[in-house]
């Protein structure tokens, strides 16, 4: 196989839920296009879209690299909101700090970090207080 | 018939090559090519929207004609509920049924009878459990269809039994070659219906290798004979046996409300259900059991062969339901099915959005369509013939279209050759040229 690298750059907009999530329907459509196995692309979808999603709510706005190679994707996704300051906790399923007026359009049930570490192969985040959080989301092809 | 029978059609004559159905269609499947719009066989749901939307009719449902009946002995109509709403009130399901006698059917099963049994067998399969939920309703043969080519991940959710249709036919058969001692092959079942996908699915099955269905002869075709005859009819025969849960499945919710759980979701129109179906796979609704999702606005009451606009065919349906509802026919109606209704055969994803089978040849396409798209204009005007510029990007990239088939694009490039040719016009040669100074 070639060693063909797709690279992509979206920025997400800070506190905008009416576009949120439009980089990753984006990105599934691209790999819907390149005839990936579906269950891989929801992964990713559904990863992403998490992703995507704090970045909106928690992160002040932010950008997403991706890399699309035929053996994985690889989706970067910074912010340079607040960080995390227990992330052990957050990883906990229900566990928020989003506002009231977050969780009242839907959001901020807590399940954003487990979501992504459910339906990635790999998750790293590197988060610090006062500068921000990077999220590198891996799913292999 | 191929892998690809289609009920919808294109009607070359009327078709003037405007937009409107390409910009419409919901899976990107009509292309305008020599001033005709052409539908792409592997992408076309058979979903109507294009038959619908066309200013010019030049869309239309290939369906069997009447006079099909006739190469059977014996032909037994089996009625969708949505037939019910397309008369004045006045008259009652019962005569509407019995007319269908004089018109030359020998008998009638109502599709609504069957609509029960599978309701039933639906409520037993949600009850169960161990099937992925949301379970998603199978009725509407447009969704099948669209679920097949845009939401592979939904396959398993789908519910796998028969439609009314089939089951309707098969009851019928059954019984008239057991009542009658009738040679199966000399009776024809004949379904009368508002959907052209439905024509789709008898001529190419995905649930069974073959239907039992011999015909399907649209609303539109059979209205004005029934009507001609309605009055004169004599309701002499109890024919009106289905409940009002079955009539009721011609309504958008209808089915859902038979399911046998509070947690069901009713979506209709095709745009509205892709937006839920895409919450779906994405996993972002939470609490439902079930969905119904109906391809028409309205349910089946706003299939594109219907003659009454939806909303009259609603109010006029609701009349057949509560009259069914206070006679209670179905539960005085103790009659059973044996038939088994559960798929023998199943529904394989087609991905007709992959740009090549080789994972790189397919970045390489990728990129190329990206890079051509961002050089588009991005106003989806739809002149080039397909539905939005990034459609045109794809379109190249597979060899189908050429840049120059937008026309800003080609715009550009006959102001660049202009701009060439002024440039070498004001080039005369030395000889000719004495303004030019000498060296």
């Amino acid at each position: 196989m070639g060693d063909n690298l797709m690279k992509l750059h979206y920025d997400i907009p800070a506190y905008d839920l009416t576009y949120a999530g439009e980089a990753s329907s984006n990105v599934k459509k691209l790999l819907v296009q390149l005839g990936i196995d579906p269950v891989r692309v929801k992964k990713a979808a559904i990863a992403m879209y998490e992703a995507e999603i704090n970045a909106v709510i928690h992160g002040n706005g932010g950008a997403a690299d991706v890399e699309i190679s035929s053996g994985r994707i690889v989706i970067c996704i910074s912010d340079k909101g607040p960080g995390i300051a227990d992330l052990e906790l957050a990883m906990q399923e229900g566990w928020s700090t989003a506002s009231d007026e977050i969780r009242e359009m839907g959001f901020g049930a807590g399940m954003g970090l487990p979501n992504m570490k459910r339906y990635a192969d790999r998750l790293d985040i590197d988060t610090e207080v006062g500068k921000g959080t990077r999220v590198t989301i891996t799913v292999n092809f | 018939m191929g892998d690809y029978f289609h009920s919808v059609r294109l009607d070359e004559e009327k078709c003037k090559g405007c937009t409107n159905c390409i910009k419409r269609c919901p899976t990107e499947a009509i292309r305008v090519r020599k001033g005709k719009a052409r539908i792409i066989n592997e992408r076309c749901i058979d979903c109507g929207e294009c038959i619908r939307i066309c200013p010019y009719h030049a869309k239309k449902a290939v369906t069997d004609d009447f006079s099909g009946i006739s190469a059977f002995k014996y032909k037994i109509a089996i009625p969708a509920p949505t037939l019910y709403s397309q008369f004045k009130p006045e008259y009652s399901r019962n005569r509407l049924l019995n007319t269908l006698k004089t018109i030359g059917f020998d008998d009638v099963f109502e599709v609504a009878r069957a609509a029960e049994f599978v309701s039933e067998a639906t409520r037993k399969l949600v009850s169960e459990g161990g099937s992925p939920k949301p379970m998603i309703s199978s009725a509407c043969p447009a969704v099948v269809r669209l679920i097949q080519v845009r939401f592979p991940n939904l396959i398993d959710h789908l519910v796998k039994l028969e439609s009314p249709m089939e089951v309707a036919a098969k009851i019928a058969k059954r019984k008239a070659a057991e009542e009658k001692g009738l040679d199966p092959a000399d009776i024809g079942v004949f379904f009368i219906t508002p959907c052209p996908a439905k024509a789709t699915s008898v001529k190419a099955p995905y649930e069974s290798k073959k239907s039992y269905v011999d015909g399907v002869i649209s609303i539109k075709d059979i209205y004005l004979r029934l009507f001609s005859k309605l009055e004169k009819t004599s309701e002499a025969e109890q024919l009106a046996k289905a409940g009002f849960e079955g009539i009721r499945w011609a309504n958008s919710g209808g089915e859902g409300l038979a399911a046998g759980t509070e947690r069901f979701l009713a979506v209709d129109g095709i745009h509205n259900v892709i937006t839920i179906l895409e919450e779906v796979e994405n996993d972002k609704i939470e609490g439902v059991d079930f969905i119904e999702a109906l391809s028409c606005t309205g349910g089946c009451l706003g299939g594109p062969l219907t003659v009454e606009n939806v909303y009259v065919a609603k109010t006029r349906l609701k009349k057949h339901i509560d009259e069914a509802k206070a006679a209670a026919n179905s539960a005085g109606y103790q009659e059973t099915y044996d038939e088994n209704i559960i798929w023998t055969e199943n529904i394989a994803y087609k991905p007709i959005m992959k740009l090549d089978d080789d994972i790189g040849v397919a970045m390489k396409k990728l990129e190329e369509l990206e890079k051509i798209n961002n050089e588009l204009p991005g106003l989806d005007c739809g002149a080039c013939g397909a539905p939005s510029c990034r459609s045109l990007a794809e379109d190249i990239v597979r060899g189908n279209a050429y840049e120059t088939d937008c026309i800003f694009k080609l715009r550009e490039r006959v102001r660049d050759l202009a701009a060439q040719m002024k440039e070498l016009e004001d080039m005369a040669p030395p000889v000719m040229d004495g303004s030019r100074k000498q060296k």
